[in-house]
């Protein structure tokens, strides 16, 4: 019985993690310009497939040596997939400053269909299985016939996640980039005033967000080792809950967001129903934005006239 | 477009901001070609390993396929668009693309004006000339022109941008499907019944989510589309799981059946006709376009009472609104609650026609699908959506029978093969056309507006002078 739980307690962290790091992308974008980045599930889709054929490609070349291969990997998809976060921000959101209020979620919602549909002609509907390059992992107990274990995937997720975030946290409070995000946050007008060059800073978040996603897409790769063009949907709809439940706009509240909710889903598939787990997410999505529209750690939205 | 770009803070070394100049210079300034360039390496960037490499599954794992032509294809072609784009906004001056931008407006709003009759005497007479792949378009094409007169109520008038309105469809195509298979309701009892479930889910809806802000309503609206979807799978002894539910009966006309049997309570038998499948068709036709029309009649009615106006005026700004003493709740919820009674009719349709339902029919696509049509013909305008719905629905299902043709028809000898296929694309170009149609034309085809309610002599507004507003 504790084994089990155990076992879904360390299920549930990796999840949880996964789904962080994607909320830490919403968070950031709709702290910034307040929209909410609808197509942002799928760059982190778009990151677990270049994950999947950088593998696959070096594979090919006959690169045996798994921690190289797997660094190559991160690097590649995390560069490629910030290219996509640019181009998007750049070809759909930025001509719509100023247009009405609906626009860039509209415009948003159409990019999220374009990249879904385009890795669908691009690489077909099928799903995209890989064969494990972690396998075996730590031992922790065993009780009952069942075995508690942390597999080296789902360590190197967590080792990875908290190195990622702990880059990111240092990037956002003690650098100039940094600096300029905070300012755009609080005041996009000000900053401007100020100096700030408020567009090229808008584009440098998507970029972040787009790179953590790109690492989240290529943790999902490695623990669920099967991919396809759909998962940004679902993924992107819970680490937007997650985003929301830890407070929008405060980046770890999105973190501890998306712990929470890996959790639950976890427990909830693990004890109640695996069919329902989405309904879970959803509707913790609806409580939350009804009871609590702030979330845990976010800011009270005053709405001025 | 861009208010808040002010200069760029230097970077430190004057080497690299020279050379940072030189490159803005050569992407902003004169040069289209570099531009363009520069776009196609962008593009070269993006596609390489997605569009570059296909992964196929082989004997041990995913193989790799290279594929440099299918690259240079979409490279060519980003560096193509980016350069008509370019050489196309240098010929026009901002002014001028103004002054052409009011003109077609108001080009089409004239043109509705003489369109729109045309238009449903085409619709009205269509059975007669048709033959029946057309008459089967035609009720694909009214269906959406229904689904976007539905949902231009929400979006379009009141403002709230519901992503998951393809949940009431849902509701209504289940109603008539449980209710006529459980307990032998026919199709015109099922009608009123599947619009007033709707309706009542829609309130449900509507009531909580009455206090969020624009964005936040939407991904909720989604949220519970998909939970209706997911119910729709799972709760297998109402709805029949994942396979559906099979045999909903054909409709009827006052009770007369549309089948071979010949009968005097058959449509056939009772006049005497020869019996054929076409008066089927054309029944359901006849149906769907009297729906559609109604849908129509009783949303431009609704604009001029003192609801409709709320409706627009709470689109435009909720505050004030608010002080004005409109009351948000019921305004709002009548919104969720008419749009989704002709989501709901339409769905009833939908499980008619097709005489089956399944929770395939009800992803968040088919949502996206319906809200293209609307934003595309322009949010509020009941016009825009038959334009945009013939377009998007009708010319890509014909572009996709005459490219099959082209293909399959041996016209072109093994070239054949190359033709796509357009199927393949339509979610693309659906995608597509939401971004470009906000980045272009956000208002859409028909963006200029007529008051509903004018003093005098009622005169087309032009779309730049209202904030939300268009309609």
């Amino acid at each position: 019985m504790v084994a089990y739980a155990l076992q879904q307690l360390i299920n549930g962290v990796t999840l949880g993690m996964i789904y962080g790091l994607i909320a830490v992308g919403y968070t950031m974008v709709y702290g910034i310009i307040g929209m909410i980045n609808f197509a942002h599930g799928d760059v982190f889709m778009i990151g677990a497939f270049l994950s999947l054929i950088s593998l696959t490609l070096l594979g090919a070349f006959g690169l045996t040596f798994v921690p190289l291969a797997l660094a190559l990997t991160l690097v590649l998809a995390v560069a490629l997939a910030a290219l996509y976060g640019w181009t998007l921000e750049r070809v759909a959101y930025r001509p719509l400053r100023g247009s009405f209020r609906l626009a860039p979620l509209i415009s948003a919602i159409g990019m999220s269909i374009v990249l879904q549909q385009y890795i669908q002609i691009a690489q077909g509907a099928k799903n995209k299985p890989i064969l494990p390059p972690l396998p075996g992992g730590l031992r922790l107990m065993e009780s009952d016939g069942l075995v508690v274990q942390v597999t080296w995937t789902r360590l190197l997720i967590v080792v990875v996640t908290l190195a990622v975030l702990g880059a990111f946290t240092w990037l956002v409070s003690a650098t100039p980039l940094g600096r300029a995000m905070r300012a755009c946050e609080q005041d996009t007008k000000m900053a401007a005033l100020l100096g700030i060059n408020v567009d090229r800073t808008i584009s440098f978040t998507f970029v972040i967000g787009a790179a953590l996603a790109a690492v989240a897409g290529f943790m999902f790769l490695l623990n669920y080792g099967v991919i396809d063009f759909f998962i940004g949907f679902v993924a992107g709809v819970k680490a937007f809950t997650a985003a929301v439940l830890g407070g929008i706009g405060s980046l770890p509240g999105a973190v501890l967001g998306g712990l929470l909710i890996g959790l639950i889903e976890t427990f909830w598939s693990a004890y109640f129903s695996v069919e329902y787990k989405d309904v879970a997410a959803f509707s913790i999505l609806i409580l939350v934005l009804i009871f609590m529209p702030t979330g845990l750690l976010g800011r009270k939205d005053v709405e001025k006239v | 477009m861009s208010a808040t770009n002010v200069a760029p803070t230097g970077t430190d070394d004057p080497g690299s901001r020279q050379l940072l100049r030189r490159i803005s210079k050569s992407v902003a300034g004169g040069n289209p070609f570099a531009d363009a360039a520069l776009s196609a390496l962008v593009a070269f960037g993006l596609f390489a390993a997605l569009i570059g490499l296909r992964t196929d599954s082989g004997p041990v794992g995913l193989v790799l396929t290279p594929r440099p032509w299918a690259l240079a294809g979409w490279v060519g072609a980003v560096f193509l668009v980016r350069l008509l784009v370019l050489l196309w906004r240098q010929r026009t001056r901002p002014a001028q693309a103004y002054a052409e931008n009011r003109r077609l407006a108001e080009g089409l709003a004239h043109l509705s004006r003489l369109l729109a009759p045309a238009l449903l005497l085409l619709a009205l007479a269509l059975p007669s000339f048709a033959d029946r792949s057309y008459l089967d378009l035609g009720v694909l094409v009214l269906t959406y022109v229904m689904l976007g007169w539905g949902l231009n109520v929400v979006v379009g008038l009141a403002g709230l941008l519901d992503l998951g309105y393809v949940a009431f469809y849902a509701v209504g195509a289940y109603t008539y499907a449980i209710f006529s298979t459980q307990f032998g309701l026919g199709f015109w009892t099922c009608l009123p019944l599947a619009g007033a479930l709707a309706a009542l889910w829609g309130v449900m809806l509507g009531f909580p989510v009455l206090r969020l802000r624009g964005d936040y309503l939407a991904i909720v609206t989604l949220a519970f589309g998909e939970i209706i979807r997911i119910l729709l799978i799972n709760w297998a002894s109402l709805t029949g799981g994942p396979n559906g539910i099979s045999g909903i009966p054909r409709p009827t006309l006052f009770g007369l059946r549309f089948d071979a049997s010949g009968g005097p309570d058959t449509f056939a038998g009772y006049f005497g006709l020869e019996y054929s499948p076409t008066q089927r068709a054309v029944f359901l036709y006849y149906v769907i376009l009297a729906l559609a029309l109604l849908t129509n009649w009783f949303t431009l009615r609704l604009r001029r009472v003192a609801l409709g106006r709320a409706w627009e005026a709470l689109r435009e700004d909720e505050i004030a609104c608010r002080s004005l003493g409109i009351n948000v709740t019921a305004t709002k919820l009548t919104a969720f609650a008419i749009g989704a009674t002709f989501g709901g009719f339409a769905g009833a349709f939908f499980a008619t026609r097709a005489a089956f339902v399944s929770p395939e029919s009800f992803t968040f696509i088919e949502s996206a699908i319906v809200l293209a049509v609307v934003v595309l013909g322009g949010l509020g305008s009941q016009f825009g959506v038959v334009l945009s719905a013939l377009v998007m629905i009708g010319g890509l299902e014909m572009l996709r029978n005459a490219l099959s043709e082209l293909a399959s028809g041996g016209y072109l000898g093994p070239l054949g093969a190359l033709v796509p296929d357009p199927g393949q694309y339509r979610m693309l170009i659906f995608g597509l056309a939401l971004v470009v149609v906000m980045v272009l034309r956000p208002r859409g085809l028909v963006s200029g507006r007529t008051p509903s309610v004018a003093l005098g002599r009622r005169r087309e507004i032009s779309a730049e002078l209202v904030a939300e507003g268009r309609g």
